[in-house]
């Protein structure tokens, strides 16, 4: 068996790539937390975007509180634009199931009614649960459910991925 | 019916008798005493087989509640006698708030005629003080100790006016009756919980000690100006058994119990508002249950009693500040009689003293033609005893016990122990009571 | 006896009741602050609805009467999208006699979720919450003097809001301490975050001895208790107190241990002046007080409903 590694900062600069060209005259790129807010943020910085990009917290609108509870940390949700006809790129880490997208979006409903929104994700694990799709992908690999893949951000900013249970891993 | 008790350790803490002996029974009577093996010509219609328990008096309680008059429709003298008897408890005294209240010969006549029918257990009612308890008129105390009462009380309700209170002592004195009054100032008792760090941090009003201390100090001057005599009933507080000592010390005619649940809890064992523990007295603090073991032990406080009173489920179901006081205790007295004793180093006869002789003794002369036998083992006297396993344990399960009152603090599921003394057998006036069903 | 493990509490350590401060390990209360503080944003947006609670039933279960806790609770279950149901027990089955097991077993089986209970008895809640089935969730609104929870958590947030450490602080709370749930849950909460100086301040027949007991500094001159401090918490003195022989009048009260802006000035420069409310102007509070710059008193409100809803989505998300 091959052993996967990522390197999650070449991916990065993949990500640069697509999202410049995804990227709308007048769009706003908001990340979500905790992973994609990192993304987001070295992005606006990298594309020479002024300020702050935006970032959503999708733990007010997940579907799974009540066998999880309310999950914690993270950070609470911050957008430094009028919501109502934004030309919106979200941006997350890992695309798997869909949900924490949907999530997201209820969130940012909540806001106001955007004129339109794409995604960008670092990885697109597959396994999608929803109807909910990735405009643009840095990498797009299969893993076993049981298996978590996570991004993490070291001391220094760099960014590096985690991955958990089954044969790889802890 | 003749009736051999077999190779038990016969314990009387009157005597100081403790020895492995057989005690034989005719005619309700102890006709003898004899070392294991030396029994000669009695022919006996059934042995029962003793070895390695425990034969003692039987117990004497000297409060617990019967609810009748009042509750005759929930078969509670029943129930309740079956409890005693099954706890080993072979004489009670019951106090007098009952609904009507014990301030009429005739109650207190029917009461004696369906306990002694029952045969269970004898009761020995308290006679009120007052008409209806209500802390104004006397009421016939003669005639009411002709019809049974052994003393006379106001049961909880707080007596307000002293000069009442002088003149209830003057008259009782003067045939030599006994009072039996709960030391508690009408105006302080009214809290929930012992007033402490345990009451302050739950939000319970208090009770403080000065609610004992003031009545004590009330009663003991009655007392010396009366000669009245007079038994304290359920002492909480060191600084309420420091007062007893003193008047005792003193040579006044005054005795006092305390109840088996202030022996062995304090204010910290509520835990989250648990109603069981809603007791009055309320539960004091760690010192507190300290003296009173140890005044227990020196006999500053003459007997240990079970407080017994069988409160239904949904009186007790209820915030704590609402739910009726009380706990069920007659089958539990023996059990934590032992208890103390382990715990306090004392001698088996010691410990049994506190519930035999100490009790009948409070009672003396009220308790007429027994009064040289209740609560003791002699030969020609009374045969009213207990058969205990002291090596055996058993676990408090309400659900188990013959009381209808199955709210207890002690229970298996709330302590994590058992007690120690399982009854085998009770006799009252030579006849079996009750009888322990095969292990 | 044995050591019973905290009916708040399940297994795992999570919060699935609200009963009291009491026992709440810190992180407890550090998750409740945090999360209130996101739900103090969401109250700031157009759409103040989040679907945490949808379909469930929270029956607000008061037996005193109070319009305006009731009402607080009532808006923080509905921004989380919950079913509200107001239960005026004065006026209903319990006035006929039935009992409080009954009235919640009647309700349980009306398919009751939430619990938000305010009783006049000490530990009502606690009997409440042995119960109800285990995937009911209780919160005390206030029970006789034991404990008002939920109070005490939106007095920290505010504290934490303006003062920011909690490790730091000089905290007075004046009044009728003996008589008040509001103070027992603030002394708790700010026991477990850490306050180095908690002042119970008042006469003792309102402020006795054996509150020491639960680590405060009990202060009978409103001087010492006020001075350098840097919160000072008023509590509302309920006309009971003066026909309770407890206090000779509303007037003298105010003379010793009413905060006016001269007794104000002991305190230190930035002190904070809080009030559990409603407050008796002219009894322990000086208007110029409640209404000047140092009174966060309408902020506490603003932050009651953001904790009240960080409790209930807390709890509803935990299993028994």
């Amino acid at each position: 068996m091959s052993t996967l590694s990522l390197d999650a900062e070449a991916l990065y600069a993949e990500l640069l790539r697509g999202v410049r060209g995804l990227l709308r005259p007048g769009g706003v790129l908001v990340g979500i937390r905790s992973g994609g807010a990192w993304l987001a943020e070295r992005l606006q910085a990298d594309l020479g975007l002024p300020a702050t990009p935006g970032f959503i917290s999708s733990a007010l609108h997940r579907d799974d509180f009540a066998q999880r509870g309310l999950a914690g940390g993270g950070g609470a949700t911050a957008l430094p634009f009028a919501v109502e006809g934004a030309h919106v790129l979200l941006v997350d880490d890992v695309l798997y199931t869909g949900r924490t997208i949907r999530a997201a979006l209820n969130e940012l409903y909540d806001f106001g009614r955007p004129a339109s929104v794409v995604l960008a994700v670092l990885v697109d694990r597959g396994g999608r649960e929803l109807p909910i799709e990735a405009a643009f992908a840095a990498a797009r690999i299969v893993l076993p459910a049981a298996q978590r893949l996570t991004l993490a951000r070291e001391a220094d900013g760099r960014l590096d991925f985690e991955l958990r249970g089954g044969a790889q891993g802890r | 019916m003749r009736l051999l008790v077999r190779g038990a350790r016969v314990v009387d803490p009157a005597s100081g008798r403790d020895e492995t002996a057989d005690v034989a029974i005719a005619d309700g009577r102890i006709v003898r005493i004899a070392a294991a093996g030396a029994m000669q010509g009695f022919e006996a219609e059934r042995t029962l087989q003793a070895a390695g328990l425990v034969a003692m008096p039987g117990l004497v309680d000297l409060c617990a509640r019967l609810r009748e008059p009042g509750q005759e429709h929930t078969g509670m003298l029943e129930t309740e006698l079956a409890a005693a008897a099954a706890g080993g408890v072979t004489s009670l005294v019951c106090p007098p708030d009952t609904d009507p209240p014990l301030d009429e010969p005739g109650l207190v006549e029917m009461l004696k005629f369906r306990a002694r029918k029952l045969g269970r257990c004898r009761v020995f009612p308290l006679g009120a003080l007052t008409r209806g308890l209500q802390g104004q008129a006397l009421t016939e105390m003669a005639e009411l100790t002709e019809a049974g009462c052994v003393g006379f009380s106001q049961a909880d309700v707080a007596m307000k006016d002293t000069g009442v209170l002088l003149r209830a002592l003057q008259y009782a004195s003067t045939f030599g009756f006994r009072v039996w009054l709960r030391p508690q100032d009408a105006w302080l008792g009214g809290g929930v919980a012992a007033s402490g760090a345990v009451a302050t941090r739950l939000g319970l009003s208090g009770v403080p000690v000065l609610a004992e201390t003031i009545a004590l100090h009330q009663i003991v001057e009655l007392v010396r100006a009366t000669r009245a005599r007079v038994h304290l009933m359920r002492l909480s507080s060191a600084a309420g058994v420091a007062l007893v000592r003193a008047a005792k010390a003193e040579g006044l005619p005054i005795t006092a119990d305390v109840s088996i649940n202030s022996l062995h809890l304090t204010d910290v064992d509520i835990g989250f508002f648990n109603p069981d523990m809603r007791l009055v007295p309320p539960l004091r603090q760690g010192a507190d249950r300290a003296a009173l073991r140890a005044a227990l032990a020196d006999g500053t406080i003459d007997a240990l009693v079970s407080d017994h009173d069988p409160v239904a489920d949904d009186m007790k179901q209820l915030p704590f500040g609402e739910a009726e006081p009380g706990a069920t205790g007659l089958e539990l007295l023996l059990g934590l009689a032992l208890r103390w004793g382990a715990d306090a180093g004392c001698p088996l006869a010691q410990a049994l003293a506190r519930v035999t002789c100490g009790p009948a003794g409070v009672l003396g002369a009220a308790l007429g033609p027994l009064a040289g036998s209740a609560g003791r083992l002699v030969e020609g006297g009374v045969a009213d005893l207990c058969l205990f396993d002291p090596g055996g344990h058993w676990a408090v399960a309400p659900e188990r016990l013959a009381s209808q009152g199955k709210h207890t603090p002690f229970s298996f599921a709330a302590t994590g122990m058992a007690l120690p003394g399982c009854v085998h057998a009770t006799l009252v006036a030579g006849a079996l009571a009750y009888e322990a069903g095969p292990r | 006896m044995l050591a019973r493990r905290n009916p708040q509490l399940n297994a795992h350590g999570e919060l699935i009741h609200l009963l009291s401060i009491e026992g709440l390990p810190r992180a407890v209360l550090t998750q409740i602050l945090d999360t209130a503080g996101t739900f103090l944003s969401v109250s700031q947006r157009e759409v103040k609805k989040v679907p945490l609670l949808r379909g469930k039933s929270v029956f607000n279960l008061f037996f005193e009467n109070s319009t305006r806790t009731r009402t607080t609770f009532e808006i923080a279950a509905k921004r989380l999208s919950a079913d509200v149901i107001n239960l005026d027990i004065a006026r209903s089955s319990t006035a006929k006699g039935e009992s409080l097991l009954d009235t919640i077993a009647n309700l349980s089986a009306m398919h009751a979720d939430m619990f938000v209970v305010r009783h006049a008895e000490s530990g009502a809640p606690y009997l409440i919450a042995q119960h109800v089935a285990p995937h009911v969730h209780v919160v005390n609104a206030g029970d006789g003097r034991h404990a008002h929870p939920t109070q005490g958590l939106l007095d920290m947030y505010t504290i934490r809001h303006y003062k920011r450490d909690f490790t730091q602080l000089v905290v007075a709370i004046v009044g009728d301490i003996q008589h008040s749930r509001v103070a027992r849950s603030d002394i708790h909460a700010l026991a477990t975050l850490g306050v180095p100086e908690i002042r119970a301040v008042g006469p003792r027949t309102l402020v006795p001895g054996d509150l020491a007991g639960m680590g405060v500094r009990v202060c009978h001159d409103m001087a010492e208790g006020i001075r350098d401090a840097d919160v000072v918490i008023m509590l509302r003195l309920q006309n009971e107190r003066m026909g309770g022989a407890l206090l000779p009048s509303a007037g003298e009260f105010f003379k010793s241990y009413g905060l006016t802006p001269d007794k104000l000035a002991l305190a230190r420069p930035d002190c904070i002046v809080m009030h559990p409310g409603p407050i008796n102007r002219g009894v322990e509070i000086d208007s110029r007080v409640a209404d000047g710059s140092h009174s966060v008193i309408l902020p506490q409100v603003t932050f009651g409903i953001a904790v009240r809803m960080a409790v209930m989505s807390t709890i509803a998300g935990n299993q028994a």
